[in-house]
């Protein structure tokens, strides 16, 4: 029988730095809570506002997947490879740290907020080369169905890491059913609303909660409202 | 009121400016202090010379050096913590040590 976790918007951790507000589903930082460490290979889902002008300044990261999902508004990246680019809500940025690397990130718009999803997830491989690559996913116009916006492969749809992870993004009208397929029975899935309402297993979901179901094969979602979501799917042991 | 004595924590690692902020960031703490080691056979030197709380593996040694080091520690020193480091800043340090130290 499938196992579950709810997680709700209102338990998350919260740090506000002023020109930064980060919502933490799991340990981050200054906020640590035993029970809430990670969901598999997932260990970091910060839901962050970055003020206008304002960013995280040149800072250290090494062995993790780092993958950024802006919301709204745009973030400008700058990294120690050379990497300099602007990534913007429609697009997805993907980091493998590996042996180190240093970057900062800031929104350039110094009169609205960006809004974006930050994620981190273990990798399968510690020391890797350091890489950096952003890619437009459209999901504009996309509804009802799974949009993949990350996978372990690098010819596949969306980003790739090193992990046996996919994310999928999705737009379910109210009303709509479908069925997720995991990949391995050894994975779990970490489904994390961005806006509507959902219901998984009997649990109902609303904005910015998030759920993790694992020990099954396959479930079903099923939008209560017109609902905004990200899936992720990730190995519970790695 | 007495002061507490710092935990030592051992942090190594082959990227020295990832190291030397790791080691602020613990120091910063006030009831933790780091050392660093560069290299595996550093890390087995310093430990020789020192007791630690804790050691922390960061990034840059082999699969093999790091499971010599585990076996070493695990042998010599079975009341010390390992910990494999990810992140190499601060956005997982705390819950790592806080874990370890099973605060």
């Amino acid at each position: 029988m499938a196992q579950t976790v709810l997680h709700k918007a209102d338990t998350r951790g919260v740090a506000d730095h002023g020109w930064l507000k980060s919502y933490q589903s799991f340990s981050f930082a200054g906020y640590y809570n035993p029970e809430r460490i990670n969901f598999g290979a997932l260990r970091v889902l910060n839901d962050d506002i970055v003020s206008g002008g304002r960013g995280f300044g040149e800072h250290p990261h090494d062995n993790m997947e780092i993958i950024s999902i802006p919301l709204e508004g745009e973030l400008q990246h700058r990294d120690s490879m050379g990497n300099i680019a602007t990534i913007k809500s429609g697009e997805i940025q993907v980091m493998s740290a590996g042996t180190g690397i240093y970057h900062a990130e800031y929104n350039p718009d110094t009169n609205h907020p960006a809004k974006f999803l930050q994620i981190w997830v273990f990798p399968n491989k510690r020391n890797v080369t350091p890489r950096y690559d952003q890619v437009l996913v459209d999901t504009k116009g996309k509804k009802n169905e799974w949009i993949q916006i990350l996978s372990p492969n690098p010819d596949d749809a969306g980003v790739w890491i090193h992990q046996d992870a996919w994310f999928n993004m999705a737009n379910f009208d109210a009303g709509v059913s479908q069925t997720y397929s995991l990949h391995s029975p050894d994975h779990g899935v970490y489904i994390f609303v961005l806006a509507g309402e959902l219901e998984i297993e009997g649990r109902t979901l609303a904005a910015r909660d998030g759920l993790g179901i694992w020990e099954t094969t396959q479930f079903e979602v099923k939008a209560t409202a017109d609902a905004r979501f990200l899936l992720m799917e990730v190995p519970m042991k790695f | 009121m007495e002061a507490q004595t710092p935990i030592d924590i051992l942090i190594v690692g082959t990227n020295r400016s990832i190291m030397e902020t790791i080691a602020r960031l613990i120091d910063k703490d006030g009831e933790w202090l780091a050392t660093i080691a560069n290299n595996q056979s550093e890390a087995l030197a310093i430990c020789r010379s020192k007791d630690f709380g804790l050691a922390l593996i960061g990034a840059g040694l082999s699969p093999s050096e790091e499971e010599e080091l585990q076996q070493a520690w695990s042998a010599n020193y079975p009341n010390m913590p390992i910990v494999k480091h990810y992140g190499g800043g601060s956005g997982l340090l705390y819950a790592e040590i806080y874990k370890a130290l099973g605060n």
